[in-house]
């Protein structure tokens, strides 16, 4: 099986912003949550970077570790993934994400978050591919279907990649190479504990 | 005047002329040629150096997704799923051992001269109502609080995933609601007892011979008033520990109020962790010397009397007051059984 990664090659994105709007649309998320969100660093200054940011799918993920009600779980492809029928709303994955990836339908007090949403890597829940159910509270199964996740598979200068962990680094490589830089793959040592060589 | 502005346009003009000249000769090597497009750029390991966080600019309204990577959620995760399971456990089962030891040597401890059968009124209505809704608040929130931290590893096996999960959630909403009841009741304890709260002399003898609690010898018990030296150190620390409890506990109800961070939030969540498991385990002892640990105390929250020789034995300085009192026109205070 695959080791499902993300990879933002920050020296192409450009900051369009499509990936957030792909995958709010793709999955008909609710006003408020962003599963995906684009940071630009050292804005309007030489050397501005951006970088688009979801849920990393962490190796030995910190949210699965904290979760009091062991509502995380993760797939035979390394995607962790949660069940809202389980989930209590008590706000410490995103205590514990190095990314700010756990998301709360509402911002109300005494604990009244809701269930938690994150990026799925357009894999869905527990619930069976591609049904109604799945679809209402996690959005599409796109990996069901045989599709990568929607952010990357649009990103419209593929600064944005998604996939097998090995296959990505690899087309990285190749283009830090050809075009002699790259500042590096972003998150991965907080996430996966290694670093891509540049 | 004129023949002076003149001058000084034509050496300005002169030193302009100089300085074009001079960049011209600078810009004749091809610069861009050499211009890593990287080399100004921010690096992440830099900025992790740095402050362990990256920060930047979004452009939704959620100000909490500008934070890129924030990598110091692991050290809490390291606390929550490690340090507070060793801090807790070993806090609260070693005080459980400790109290079994000490049960299995001392016994119950007796009111040596038995029951005189006369009662003194200990504690009034108010008081003991204070008392009881502090305590059987804390009771519930220190059992739900135990459960978001070890109810993973041991309900979750036997109540199943989707009862646990039930039982979490309502465990969560009475926690967060109960809070406020327990919060009164620590207001109103601290205002109600806080005047025979402070230290004395007698105090200081009391510590020194253990409060009498580690001898079998007859009349070991050292002199008190209407608190011993361990019931102000209880009260202390329900005082200040509840304080605790309650700032970091509504740090964590109003999440991200008034600037909060995840950082704040991480901090409230280990010492409200640290500061509970603590207060449980001496709670666990308070429990102990007012139930099973001495004969005829728990009468005190029970009733509201004790009986004289019970009184006498641990609280001599304060039966003295309350008798004096007594014997004055306008103190009650000794009450006769009815029989």
């Amino acid at each position: 099986m695959a080791r499902m990664k993300f990879l933002c090659d920050a020296d192409r994105c450009i900051e369009c912003n499509a990936c957030v709007t792909a995958c709010k649309n793709e999955h008909e998320i609710p006003w408020g949550i962003n599963r995906r969100r684009v940071v630009t660093l050292n804005d309007g200054k030489p050397g501005e970077r951006s970088v688009s940011m979801a849920c990393m799918h962490c190796t030995d993920a910190p949210c699965a570790a904290v979760c009091p009600v062991n509502c995380f779980y993760t797939t035979a492809d390394a995607v962790v993934l949660h069940s809202k029928d389980l989930c209590i709303g008590c706000g410490y994955c995103f205590y514990a994400c190095p990314f700010g990836a756990p998301q709360y339908p509402k911002t109300g007090n005494f604990g009244s978050r809701g269930k938690m949403d994150k990026c799925t890597f357009c894999a869905g829940g527990p619930e069976a591919d591609g049904s109604k159910e799945e679809y209402e509270k996690y959005g599409a199964n796109r990996l069901a279907e045989g599709k990568l996740p929607l952010c990357a598979e649009m990103c419209s200068t593929k600064s944005l990649l998604a996939g097998d962990g090995d296959v990505i680094v690899q087309i990285y490589k190749e283009r830090v190479s050809k075009r002699g830089y790259g500042s590096g793959a972003w998150g991965w040592q907080t996430a996966y504990h290694e670093t891509v060589a540049t | 005047m004129a023949r002076l502005s003149k001058r000084v346009r034509f050496i300005a003009g002169a030193l302009a002329l100089m300085f074009v000249l001079a960049f011209a000769g600078a810009t004749t090597r091809p610069a861009f040629a050499q211009v890593d497009p990287n080399a100004a750029a921010v690096k992440e390991q830099q900025l992790l150096d740095k402050l362990n966080v990256i920060q930047g600019r979004g452009t939704i309204p959620d100000t909490k997704s500008y934070v890129l990577e924030h990598p110091a959620g692991r050290d809490w995760r390291v606390f929550h799923t490690v340090w507070l399971k060793w801090i807790g456990g070993l806090s609260i089962l070693g005080m459980l051992a400790l109290l079994v030891v000490f049960y299995l040597w001392r016994g119950s401890i007796p009111i040596e001269e038995g029951r005189s059968g006369r009662k003194i009124i200990r504690f009034t209505a108010f008081e003991r109502f204070v008392h009881w809704l502090t305590a059987s608040t804390f009771v519930i929130l220190g059992i739900t609080g135990l459960n978001i931290t070890f109810g993973r590893a041991l309900i979750l096996p036997w109540l199943g995933p989707s009862a646990f999960s039930a039982w979490s959630e309502w465990a969560k909403y009475v926690h967060n609601y109960l809070s406020f009841a327990f919060t009164i009741g620590v207001v109103l304890m601290f205002l109600m007892w806080i005047g025979q709260n402070f230290p004395t002399a007698a105090d200081v003898e009391w510590l020194k011979r253990g409060g009498g609690m580690f001898t079998k010898k007859h009349g070991g018990h050292p002199p008190a008033w209407k608190f011993n030296a361990g019931q102000k150190i209880l009260y202390w620390f329900v005082v200040l520990g509840g304080v605790a409890m309650m700032i970091s506990g509504y740090m964590l109800i109003f999440p991200f109020y008034g600037g909060l961070t995840v950082g704040d939030m991480q901090l409230a969540e280990i010492f409200h962790g640290i500061v509970g498991v603590l207060f449980v385990s001496l709670i666990l002892a308070h429990i102990y010397l007012g139930t099973l640990g001495m004969e005829g105390a728990f009468e005190a929250m029970g009733e509201g009397t004790v009986d004289l020789n019970w009184a006498k034995e641990h609280h001599p300085l304060w039966v003295e007051d309350e008798l004096a009192q007594e014997r004055s026109p306008k103190g009650p205070g000794l009450v006769t059984p009815a029989e």
